[in-house]
């Protein structure tokens, strides 16, 4: 291991490591605890300047509850919902299909065109932005969820065809020659054979572009215009307008909108981690 | 009488292995190609006519590029976004020296690693406004702490000389935790045999770091340097959030201007945005091609 385990050094080096672990996690998430504290605290308080001290009352649910209450937050975050899991669910299938057909098969431009999908992953957004608009105008889908939806899946599935093929590749290649040898048919060793195998594939993908399209802040500026269609980044947006220097309301408002993710990542975080790793990293 | 389909079903079984691929992979082509790959020739093409997104295009030929290269605000956001591009790369290092330190087992070590990691789940909107906050002059931390030495705070998001850096500074926050993560992977992964060899040729701290570890942590690094590029030239949401490119778009970057100028109050300039966009492309298609060259010798082993 490197490097050197703490545990061979001295009993002193031992507790100054131990002490100095939490105490640089606070001062890394400093800004955090900043703003949670300031989402529980009254609005007294931010206007007398008492924003490092401890809250003169804790007002943690009535901060929390008014969010909802004076906006529509309800409404983006089930927008947020509905763009979120249809997207998942379109982006991993077809990524599914997309990287099992671009490992398993040997056939001329099969790499160029597995390269092209990765390069389409990194472009920048503004490349994309104005024909995607124009695109969306002229189909009905501006300003809708569907809209969205559909950019969103065709985007991410770059990403996951990219994760699916390393991923399908890495898995025994004798088991499909032998399944081909028997005779069963292609789609069918896909379904059977591969598609279970590739369950932790699926659980990463899913986890990842879930926060990926949850946190999609340009594209709901740029596709949606109206209350009815936004979803959570782009009406906390809103919300900032709305409540002008009550920062309480917008610390919790913030923090509401980071607590999807943030349960998922907790929930799923080995699943999560070697999605970022894109399992080159092992 | 021969039944007329049967040929055509012999074809299909005797090329079975040549049809099954692209019948895979379709729908994804057809999502990625409509979504994606036309889009950026569209652009390209859009790029060469003045079009306020409603009425009738006109055609102006280079006219476009021309007025680019004649715009200051272009440099000044061109100017950022190299900035953005040299500070955030910090992420790589200083994310490899969070995770040397918190690479030990000591009780709880798991629980703080996800901690530590915590900032890359939220969305930029809400680092933007964390960070937003926490620059405050008046109420926010940075404020207070200015206080407590008895100086009146900057307001660094209000300044032109601090603003670009005070919001590359937010970004770098959920960055490095993104490098930790992927150096925290690649560090469970060296190989203790090698450790052990060259402790035993006398390598130790930096040395070993250098000679031993970090050839192993190869992968961890290229791919880490792929997200901050990419990351440093799509920045956009920060300065949304945290600017809109002010004051008197200073903090602008390609990304933003592209935005402000297709599609904010201040006009639908379509053809405009689109220029600014292609240039956008073809600097992020200089990193695009060696990421996928590197990829590509990759795949040769």
């Amino acid at each position: 291991m490197f490097p050197t385990p703490i545990e061979s050094k001295s009993i002193a080096r031992q507790r100054l490591y131990k002490l100095m672990v939490p105490l640089v996690l606070f001062v890394w998430l400093l800004p955090l605890i900043a703003v949670f504290m300031t989402s529980i605290r009254p609005v007294s308080d931010i206007n007398s300047g008492n924003v490092f001290g401890w809250p003169s009352q804790f007002q943690m649910l009535e901060n929390y509850a008014a969010v909802f209450q004076r906006s529509q937050a309800l409404m983006y975050f089930w927008n947020s919902i509905k763009i979120t899991v249809p997207t998942v669910m379109i982006s991993v299938s077809l990524a599914c299909l997309a990287g099992y057909a671009l490992s398993i098969y040997r056939f001329r431009g099969s790499l160029t065109l597995f390269f092209i999908f990765v390069a389409g992953n990194f472009v920048p957004f503004q490349i994309l932005m104005v024909p995607v608009r124009n695109l969306s105008v002229s189909a009905g889908l501006y300003d809708t969820v569907t809209g969205l939806v559909l950019f969103h899946a065709a985007f991410q599935t770059g990403f996951c065809t990219l994760f699916m093929r390393n991923f399908i590749k890495a898995l025994p290649f004798d088991l499909i020659e032998s399944a081909r040898i028997e005779g069963i048919g292609e789609f069918k060793i896909f379904w059977h054979i591969v598609l279970p195998l590739v369950r932790p594939a699926v659980a990463a993908l899913s986890v990842l572009v879930f926060t990926f399209v949850w946190n999609d802040f340009f594209w709901a500026t740029v596709l949606t215009q109206g209350e009815a269609s936004k979803p959570i980044t782009a009406g906390v947006r809103a919300l900032n307008g709305q409540f002008v220097s009550q920062w309480h309301l917008v610390s919790a408002a913030s923090l509401l909108a980071a607590v999807p993710p943030v349960a998922l990542f907790f929930l799923m975080q080995r699943h999560f981690i070697s999605g970022l790793t894109l399992g080159a990293v092992k | 009488m021969p039944d007329p389909a049967l040929p055509q079903r012999n074809w299909l079984k005797a090329n079975r292995q040549r049809v099954a691929p692209w019948v895979f992979l379709a729908p994804a082509i057809v999502f990625f190609v409509i979504y994606v790959i036309a889009p950026i020739f569209q652009s390209m093409w859009f790029s060469f006519y003045a079009w306020d997104g409603l009425g009738e295009k006109e055609w102006v030929g280079m006219a476009n590029y021309v007025e680019l290269f004649d715009d200051d605000r272009f440099y000044t956001s061109l100017k950022n976004n190299i900035i953005w591009l040299v500070l955030y790369l910090l992420a790589v290092p200083a994310g490899l020296m969070v995770a040397l330190f918190l690479n030990q087992n000591i009780a709880g070590m798991r629980f703080y690693k996800s901690m530590f990691f915590f900032p890359f789940v939220f969305s930029q909107v809400v680092v933007g406004l964390i960070f937003t906050w926490f620059y405050n002059p008046s109420f926010g931390i940075v404020g207070k702490v200015w206080e407590f030495f008895g100086a009146s705070a900057p307001s660094i998001l209000g300044d032109e000389r601090f603003v670009t850096y005070g919001i590359i500074f937010a970004g770098l926050w959920p960055q490095i935790a993104y490098c930790m993560i992927l150096y925290l992977t690649g560090l469970n992964n060296v190989s203790s045999d090698q450790i052990e060899a060259g402790r035993l040729d006398g390598a130790r701290g930096f040395r070993m770091l250098r000679h031993v570890i970090l050839p192993q942590l190869w992968p961890a690094t290229f791919l880490a340097i792929v997200v901050t590029v990419i990351g440093a030239l799509r920045s956009f949401d920060m300065i949304a959030i945290m600017t809109q490119g002010g004051p008197y778009g200073t903090s602008n970057v390609l990304s933003y201007f592209m935005f402000e100028q297709a599609l904010s109050e201040y006009g639908f300039r379509m053809g405009y945005g689109s220029a600014i966009a292609v240039i956008l492309f073809f600097i992020m298609l200089i990193f695009i091609s060696y990421f996928l060259w590197v990829m590509y010798q990759d795949e040769k082993r």
